[in-house]
């Protein structure tokens, strides 16, 4: 948080080392969406792995809070440009998560509740890099933020980081997800601005 | 049945219809705000064409669709069903247009 000061809000800040090309620093946090807002009781929400070969690992809200979480402070990226330094959230590691399932899979296809999906390699979700995130700056998380739980892979642009998630299905291909097959970049790494499908 | 985009349109703000209070919805415009982007694109305004749902079958003039701007790309959503009708990404290189979500879109005949 100490990088973000008054007055460099909303300009660009190209010469930023903390900042991907392209991006400019800003300290609120503004909401993106390409649909309504779902609402998911927690008494029905399950985050469920399926694995290539058909196999399910299921959580509930009660079994998936029961799984070790961790406090993270990380900067976001959003593809339309804006980047948010330093934000607090505590979440489930996906290694914790991907703990004993077993795969040969190389690459994971995110589902969201209301219909959202997203892509990602099996690798960028492993080694710490990547939670299932249930608080953000010490409250609950917000549905319009996501909750009651979404992705968070915070070295991807922010569209990788499915709100409302309900799950990984784990496949042998790369499947473009909802903003990949619009025309977003298959992978989205914002240091090398990989924006659009043809960057 | 061409009407029913525009006539199942919830307050913009995302309240319920019967005045319940409800999370934060994103805001969405009707799909006229969709007219100077698509006129780039094509010769005819696109707004007054009818576009058939693929997922549910309604019909409606693509002004009514709801269309979601706060997003990284124009997102146009049926009001019938909220699947995802069209969406639009524009770089400074590129335009990326699906229209995927519709079985057909009728305009009249130029000329
Ligand atoms: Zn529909």
């Amino acid at each position: 948080m100490a990088l973000i000061s008054r007055g460099f809000s909303g300009r660009p800040r190209s010469d930023e080392p903390d900042l991907p090309p392209g991006q400019y620093l800003t300290s609120d946090f503004p909401v993106l969406s390409a649909g309504p807002t779902p609402r998911v009781p927690l008494d029905t929400w399950a985050f469920t792995i399926v694995t290539e070969a058909g196999e399910r690992h299921s959580w509930d809200w009660k079994a998936f809070r029961q799984l070790p979480a961790e406090d993270l402070t990380v900067d976001l990226h959003c593809v339309t440009r804006w980047s948010k330094l330093g934000t607090s959230w505590r979440g489930v590691s996906l290694d914790t998560l991907l703990e004993d399932v077993e795969t040969a899979a190389e690459y994971a296809h995110v589902r969201s509740y209301g219909g959202y999906t997203t892509n990602l390699p099996l690798e960028d979700l492993l080694d710490g890099q990547a939670w299932i995130a249930f608080e953000y700056d010490g409250e609950d998380l917000a549905p319009e933020h996501g909750g009651p739980a979404r992705l968070l892979v915070p070295h991807l642009y922010l569209w990788k980081s499915a709100k409302w998630v309900q799950g990984l299905i784990l496949t042998p291909e790369d499947e473009p997800g909802f903003w990949e097959t619009a025309g977003y970049h298959i992978y989205g790494d914002p240091w090398r601005e990989q924006r659009y499908a043809g960057d | 049945m061409t009407d029913s985009f525009s006539t199942s349109l919830p307050a913009p703000d995302g309240s319920a219809p019967d005045g319940t209070a409800t999370v934060p919805e994103p805001a969405f415009l009707d799909g006229n705000a969709a007219a100077g982007p698509l006129r780039e694109l094509f010769t005819v305004d696109l707004t007054a064409a009818v576009g058939t749902c693929a997922s549910c079958g309604d019909a409606g003039p693509l002004g009514g669709v709801r269309l979601f701007t706060q997003a990284p790309g124009l997102v146009g959503r049926c009001p019938g069903c909220e699947d995802v009708l069209f969406t639009l990404v524009r770089s400074e290189r590129d335009t990326y247009l699906s229209m995927k979500g519709f079985t057909t879109l009728r305009f009249p005949t130029a000329g």
